[in-house]
């Protein structure tokens, strides 16, 4: 197995050690805990009062903030690789960059000015 | 070379691996159970004059935090009975996962963690943000209009100022011409002060900029105030936390202050020079590491804490305004400065 899959191996096996930990602090809580099912304690919690309607509804009013984010975050990742190699890239990988992070400031000067940035 | 022994020792990586995941599982909650301890019951009863976690026990009320454990242990595990209980029994367990997982790269020590992710940086990161989905899943399942406000709210935020984090490191990553968060400590430890080279140069004396964006950024990741709109008890009675109980919510604390621990030790590991202490070499070096990350990591959590304890809450869209048009511009303006100094220098 070379060192590559080895790193990943790694993180594969903190996700099964935390699993069987979340495992076992829930399993020693069960133990410990008192249980004495009521049926008030399982109505949805609203300050004090019965709840009105069961599964709420939300308006997402974000969706252009996530558009934007998907954007930026894949601009981060053409940045990372950038960023890493850019001494050796020099003057021309500078101006590349430059002209690219223009072009995304463009798009959310754009946003900007359309008012979408705009929490209402 | 000299012929200084060093901790590199010749054991099998399996072994290795048990050691760090080991490791790993119980640096969490001790570092969340520090940072609970030292700055939210007693940091905070000294600057807000709250008389009630500093008088259990003697000393500065030191049983507090044992008599919370205590607490969360003997709570009946409820779930509401709308809930979609597979989804709202996961969903913490999701939250300090992303918690985990960001312990994994972080050095402390030049032959500790030495074989880590060599995208070191870029993976804690990617990891971090995997807890908004466990916020929108414990939001969303537990079927109640309060923790599903403050799930989307948390959601809004947390994408919202994932940018302004990113564009913070990339500054650094400029420097150091590494992801790898050992290669960026010993690009500190070998950088130089005007040609002066015996103290090293963190990241902080070049990037301060980036350091201030980044701290902002993390507190917001973070849900602490003054960014806590997601958790706000006094509209949203702790936003998705609401229906949680006992180890469940337990679950949450631990993901909150276990990741604000995790996100100092890279702020301390990315501007302040991590483990390394100038003069400081070899095997010195392994056994006095983790003692220096720890002081460095605690002075980057007593700044987010002391912002924690001091300012009020910002509005909704204050908080989308500030991350939109505030900081990403700044952290690209960051980026290209720092790329003209690279370049140029």
């Amino acid at each position: 197995m070379t060192e590559f899959y080895r790193q990943y191996l790694s993180v594969a096996v903190l996700i099964g050690a935390a699993a069987l930990m979340f495992g076992a602090m829930l399993g020693a809580g069960r133990l410990l805990r008192p249980n004495r099912p009521q049926p008030e304690k399982f109505i949805t919690y609203e300050a004090g009062s019965d709840p009105v309607g069961g599964w709420g509804q939300s308006n997402v009013r974000y969706y252009v903030y996530a558009l934007l984010f998907v954007m930026f975050d894949v601009e981060a990742v053409f940045i990372f690789p950038w960023a890493v190699n850019l001494k050796s890239l020099g003057v021309y990988g500078l101006i590349e960059m430059a002209v690219f992070i223009i072009v995304l400031t463009l798009g959310l000067v754009y946003a900007w000015r359309k008012g979408v940035l705009r929490w209402a | 070379m000299t012929a200084i022994p060093t901790l590199a020792l010749s054991i099998g990586w399996g072994t290795t691996l048990a050691i760090k995941t080991l490791i790993i599982l119980a640096i969490i909650p001790l570092g969340a159970l520090i940072l609970g301890y030292v700055f939210l019951l007693k940091m905070m009863s000294h600057m807000q004059s709250r008389l009630g976690p500093m008088d259990p026990g003697g000393f500065h009320g030191w049983y507090q935090l044992v008599g919370d454990g205590l607490k969360f242990l003997q709570k009946e595990d409820i779930m509401p009975a709308q809930s979609d209980r597979r989804v709202f029994a996961a969903a913490p367990a999701v939250v300090v996962l992303s918690t985990f997982l960001v312990f994994l790269v972080i050095p402390v020590g030049p032959d500790l963690v030495d074989k880590s992710l060599n995208v070191g940086v870029f993976y804690a990161l990617a990891v971090s943000s995997l807890s908004v989905i466990g916020v929108l899943m414990a939001g969303w399942a537990s079927a109640n209009k309060y923790a599903l406000l403050g799930a989307l709210r948390a959601a809004a935020q947390l994408i919202a100022y994932e940018l302004p984090l990113l564009l913070a490191v990339v500054g650094v990553v400029i420097q150091a011409g590494t992801l790898s968060l050992q290669g960026i400590v010993l690009s500190q430890q070998h950088g130089a002060i005007f040609g002066f080279g015996g103290l090293g140069q963190p990241f902080i004396l070049t990037q301060f900029f980036g350091f201030a964006l980044f701290l902002v950024a993390a507190q917001a990741e973070l849900t602490q105030t003054p960014f806590d709109m997601p958790v706000a008890e006094s509209e949203l009675v702790a936003g998705y936390m609401v229906e949680y109980t006992g180890f469940r919510f337990l679950f949450f604390f631990i993901g909150e202050f276990g990741t604000a621990f995790g996100f100092a030790a890279i702020a301390a590991t990315l501007f302040l020079g991590g483990w390394a202490l100038p003069g400081v070499h070899g095997t010195w070096a392994d056994i006095l590491g983790p003692g220096v990350l720890f002081i460095k990591l605690m002075a980057v959590a007593f700044l987010m804490f002391w912002v924690r304890f001091t300012y009020p809450r910002l509005r909704e869209d204050q908080l989308q305004a500030l991350a939109w048009k505030v900081l990403i511009p700044l952290g690209l303006a960051n980026i290209l400065l720092t790329g003209v100094f690279k370049v140029a220098f």
